[in-house]
Parts: structure tokens; C-alpha cells; sequence
């Protein structure tokens, strides 16, 4: 049985480790709520980026010159996987899930004959693929240190996605991040950004309706000339977002249950401490008392 | 007066949403001024400031860096760059931000027509915002 001294010294250290998570998870939580109100904040101007988009795409998408970021290089072979993760861990299964999502998509892809690409957004990700699929990786971009999800840095990685399409590198471009469901829900989600998917519904009552109905200036080249890139950056923008909302719900579950392990850790080991005591003083007592008896 | 729905929205937060009677957008082609009961439109702005008039008044000013509106006869949605009201601009980052552009012009005119056109296009923008902080 382990001395008393070294119990001490066990539940001093446990009980240390306690507060770092319950801080932890403190801090998370109040991350957690900036982080879902700048994504409500958001909101709004995705969904009307979306109802304007439709209704140019529509209208464009027949045409042989539409623009190679709504319908692609017109080819299958090179994907490109933009995967977006947290910049730490200490978050639970949250950057292992999105990890785990990407490299069977990857060997889904490889199987059926394709040439991947991986663009790593935050550092865990490309931690993640390194080992399987370290040649993939193209390029890693890490935003640790930074202390809010600005649109700046999803314009310059969109920025960077349009030039590697200009130059040929790729034919695909798939953005693979951690939807936020719920505080205790991420889900590993994967969507499609080059082609762009123009959604169902709007299209078809786009091209009915608005088409005729909407005058452009200066024209619908020119306007989705400057669109679709805006539009690629607020995607990004979004899943970074629904990233980092996630990463600090999931961040707060874990230290949660780390806090709650914790302080179990700590009565087993009280009570163990003070049974070890109590024999202590138990041996103690019998060693005087058949001391005095033997006199 | 006839009002209208306008909206002003960035990517990071909504701005401005009120029912309004006139709106001076800084459209790519020339200043445009909307109504109610405007033709539908698409257009793209350049740099520049939108002015809002409500009750025969200029109530409201700001400045965008670019972007686009959409124009419905009861609704005008503008999706903006970036937009600060121009009482709140700073002229000194005004400044920097041209001189940048500046300098980013300079360096562009090797490249593709398209590039040069770009970083054009964002120094006309960092000069009306000059110019709207001056104005201020």
C-alpha cells in the first residue's frame, strides 16, 4: 500500500489538475457563446449572398464561357480537400472526427482513381493526415494565436483556392469541416464548393422568373466575375465558424467530464488515504498496548 | 413619402434594416439613386458612400468598400465588403490603406490586365474612403 505521503502528495496533484479543467471548461463556454453569436451574425448575409447567386447562376450556368469557379475545369480527375480543424486539442474527439472523415474520403477517391489534394486549415488536421497522407498535403495554413475568426483570413484562403483553380491544379474543390449541431454535436460534413452547387428549389424558380426579371450592371459576366470568389471566401468563412463554435462546445463537454473524473479520482483516493491512516493508527496502538503488557 | 426595406448587411454582422425613402448607392457605373418602387436589379459598387434619406433627410451615411446590391421594387439588399459610417471613419487609416493600394498598383503593372484592373479597383476604393473621412 502506498505510503501516506505519497497519497497526500497524489491528491494535491489531482485536485491541481481539477481547477486547470474547470477553468478550462469556463473559458470555453464563454468562447463558446462569442463564437455562435458572430455565426448568427453571419447569417444573414450568406443567405442573401445565396438568393442573389441563384438567381445569376441560373441564368449563366447554359452558357459555354460561365466562369470556371461555378462550373468547374469541366473534369473529374484532381480533388482538392479543403479540411478544416481546430489549432489545439484538449477538445475530445473533435479533431480526430474530422481527421477520421477526410482520410476515408480520401481513400474513397484514391480507390476509384483520382488524384487528392489536401489544403489543411488548422493545424490538427494536417497533425492528423501527415502520416497517411503527408504527400497530399499541398499547404497548411494555421490561425492559432488569433483570437476571433476574422473574414480576412477566409478571404485569403479563398483567395489562394481560386489561384490554385487559375493555375490547373485541381478540378474539385471540397470543403470538409465540423457542422455544428449542438453543443454536445459536431458532424463531420463535407460540401462541395467548385462546380458550385446552386440550390435545387431557387434555380428552377430563378430560371423561370427572375431571369427575365432582373436587370445587371454592369453585366452578368462581370457581376458573377466578383461574386463567386466573394462567395467561395464567406463558405470558407462559415465553415471556420461552424469550426470554431464547435471546437469550444466540444472543448467544454470534454473538460466537463474531465472535471467530473477528476473529482472522482479524488474521493477514491481520500478514502484510500484515510484507511491507510486509520491502519496506521490501528498498528500503532497495538505495538504500545502489547508493549505495556509485556512489562 | 413612399418607403422602402433597406438592408445593409457585411459579412460579419447585419448593419441596417428599416424601411427608408431614398438610398444613393455607389453603383460600378455612376451614383444610383433608389426608390421605391425601383425596377429589379443586380448591380456591383465600387468604393463609396451610400446615403440614406428618410423624412426628406439625409439621415444616415456609410461607407462601403465594394460590393453588391440587390434591388427589388419594396426591397434593396446591400451586401457590402465592409462598411463603417463615415462618422466613424479614421482618416489616418484611410491613408495607410491608400498608400498601400498605392504601392499594390505600382507592383501590379507587370501582371495580367485582370490583376491590374483589381488592385484598380481597391484604390479607387481606399480614395473615396479618404475622401469620406474628409468629409467627415
Amino acid at each position: 500500500m502506498a505510503s501516506l505521503k505519497a497519497l497526500r502528495a497524489r491528491i494535491t496533484s489531482v485536485k491541481s489538475t481539477r481547477k486547470i479543467t474547470q477553468a478550462m471548461k469556463m473559458v470555453a463556454a464563454a468562447k463558446l457563446r462569442r463564437a455562435q453569436s458572430q455565426a448568427e451574425a453571419a447569417r444573414p448575409y450568406a443567405e442573401r449572398m445565396e438568393r442573389m447567386l441563384a438567381s445569376l447562376g441560373a441564368s449563366v450556368a447554359g452558357s459555354p464561357d460561365a466562369p470556371k469557379l461555378l462550373v468547374g475545369s469541366g473534369a473529374d480527375q484532381v480533388h482538392l480537400l479543403v479540411v478544416v480543424t481546430g489549432d489545439r486539442g484538449l477538445a475530445g474527439a473533435f479533431n480526430t472526427n474530422v481527421g477520421r472523415f477526410a482520410r476515408s474520403r480520401i481513400r474513397e477517391l484514391e480507390a476509384a482513381g483520382k488524384t487528392v489534394k489536401v489544403l489543411a486549415v488548422g493545424r490538427k488536421g494536417a497533425a492528423y493526415l501527415k502520416r497517411d497522407y503527408g504527400s497530399r498535403i499541398t499547404a497548411e495554413i494555421s490561425l492559432a494565436g488569433k483570437k476571433r475568426v476574422e473574414f480576412v483570413d477566409a478571404q485569403e484562403i479563398a483567395a489562394r483556392i481560386t489561384a490554385m483553380l487559375e493555375a490547373g491544379e485541381y478540378d474539385v474543390c471540397t470543403l470538409i469541416y465540423n457542422r455544428f449541431r449542438s453543443v454536445i454535436s459536431q458532424v463531420p460534413t463535407a460540401q462541395q464548393m467548385i462546380p458550385a452547387v446552386v440550390p435545387e428549389g431557387s434555380a428552377t424558380e430563378a430560371a423561370t422568373g427572375a431571369q427575365a426579371l432582373y436587370e445587371y450592371e454592369p453585366n452578368e459576366e462581370e457581376i458573377l466575375a466578383t461574386l463567386l470568389p466573394q462567395n467561395l471566401a464567406i463558405q470558407v468563412y462559415r465553415a471556420m465558424l461552424e469550426n470554431a463554435a464547435g471546437f469550444f462546445g466540444s472543448q467544454m463537454t470534454a473538460m466537463d467530464n474531465a472535471t467530473r473524473n477528476a473529482g472522482e479520482m479524488i474521493n477514491k483516493l481520500t478514502l484510500n488515504y484515510n484507511r491507510t491512516r486509520q491502519a496506521n493508527i490501528t498498528r500503532e496502538l497495538i505495538e504500545i498496548i502489547s508493549g505495556a503488557e509485556a512489562v | 413619402m413612399a418607403t422602402f426595406q433597406l438592408e445593409l448587411v457585411s459579412p460579419e454582422k447585419l448593419l441596417l434594416s428599416r424601411a427608408v425613402e431614398m438610398a444613393v448607392l455607389p453603383a460600378a457605373e455612376g451614383e444610383m439613386g433608389v426608390l421605391p418602387g425601383h425596377a429589379p436589379m443586380i448591380v456591383t459598387l465600387r468604393g463609396g458612400v451610400i446615403a440614406v434619406t428618410e423624412n426628406g433627410q439625409v439621415t444616415e451615411r456609410l461607407y462601403v468598400a465594394g460590393g453588391f446590391a440587390e434591388v427589388t421594387p419594396e426591397r434593396c439588399t446591400v451586401l457590402a465588403d465592409e462598411a463603417t459610417p463615415v462618422g466613424q471613419l479614421s482618416k489616418a487609416a484611410a491613408e495607410a490603406r491608400m498608400r498601400d493600394a498605392e504601392a499594390a498598383y505600382a507592383a501590379a503593372a507587370m501582371e495580367t490586365p485582370e490583376k491590374r484592373d483589381a488592385s484598380m479597383a481597391r484604390l479607387l476604393s481606399a480614395r473615396a474612403m479618404v475622401q469620406a473621412a474628409e468629409a467627415a
